[in-house]
């Protein structure tokens, strides 16, 4: 076969990212589905307490949070999210594994500049721009009930 | 048969959006970080628009979990604040409707900083 060496690197790249979307896209799905199965039962758990439902879809969200937050101190969330991929990323607890793990992390640097710091360092963004975008909304939203 | 199905819609749509974030990570090299600053965005803009709250009305857990339910959740609080505060809750509807999720994350972020040690098991293997 005569291809050139820059040919051959496209048709593996391509190769490897189609065979790894066959197991990388399902596993996300299994991975996540699940996670949000787990919310779902933790839901359910403080309904049957009588607590109303957007209270119990905050409350779950605290637990997930304080879950993820534990299997990332003990190394085990990052052993998941090795096959997860985006099924570990997309959940709340992949938001809350993004600011545990560099908190751990980058204890080295200090509590201050290394785990204070550097736990907003994806943290960051997320808020910065989901509080914008709800900014934006909040001002159309204003001047549309002002008009109203 | 219905609590069954109730679990089934949270796995399938929960799945999904999952899934749709791995096609983007696998077909566009996004980062993790833009990944999840994405997702919060749709969600809000879903939210805003009124089209996230029927998919929580359906899937439950399945919809609030992923990170567009936390952006719709902006949204929401974001619409409450103003109804309430007017022209004030433009400024404190975001940070009041994400503050529990944002304060989970930090406290238990830095009490786990406090107790644990980096095991770093992931590269000795």
């Amino acid at each position: 076969m005569d291809i050139s060496k820059k040919e051959y690197e496209q048709t593996a790249k391509k190769h490897a990212g189609s065979s790894k979307m066959y197991i990388t896209v399902p596993k996300a799905f299994l991975i996540g589905g699940l996670i949000c199965c787990i919310g779902e039962g933790l839901l359910n758990m403080y309904q049957y307490f009588g607590i109303e439902f957007d209270e119990a879809s905050a409350y779950t969200s605290i637990t997930l949070v304080f879950l993820s937050a534990l299997l990332t101190g003990l190394g085990l969330y990052e052993r998941i999210a090795k096959h997860g991929g985006a099924g570990t990323l997309v959940p709340i607890t992949g938001f809350a594994n993004a600011v545990v793990s560099p908190a751990l992390e980058f204890k080295t640097e200090g509590y201050v500049l290394g785990t204070g710091a550097k736990m907003f360092i994806i943290a960051g963004p997320v808020i910065v721009y989901g509080i914008t975008a709800a900014f934006i909304y909040g001002i159309i939203y204003y001047i549309y009930g002002l008009c109203a | 048969m219905d609590v069954f199905m109730e679990y089934f819609w949270a796995f399938v749509i929960g799945g999904a959006i999952c899934a749709v974030g791995q096609v983007l990570i696998d077909l566009t090299k996004l980062t993790p970080a833009r990944i999840l600053v994405s997702f919060v965005v749709a969600g809000t803009i879903l939210g805003a628009l009124g089209w996230y709250q029927p998919i929580i009305d359906f899937a439950g857990a399945g919809a609030t979990v992923p990170l567009t339910g936390f952006g719709s959740l902006l949204a929401k609080g974001m619409r409450e604040a103003i109804d309430k505060d007017g022209l004030l809750g433009i400024f404190t509807g975001g940070f009041t409707a994400c503050s529990a999720g944002v304060t989970a994350a930090m406290i238990f972020g830095l009490i786990v900083a406090l107790i644990f040690k980096r095991t770093d098991r992931t590269r000795q293997e």
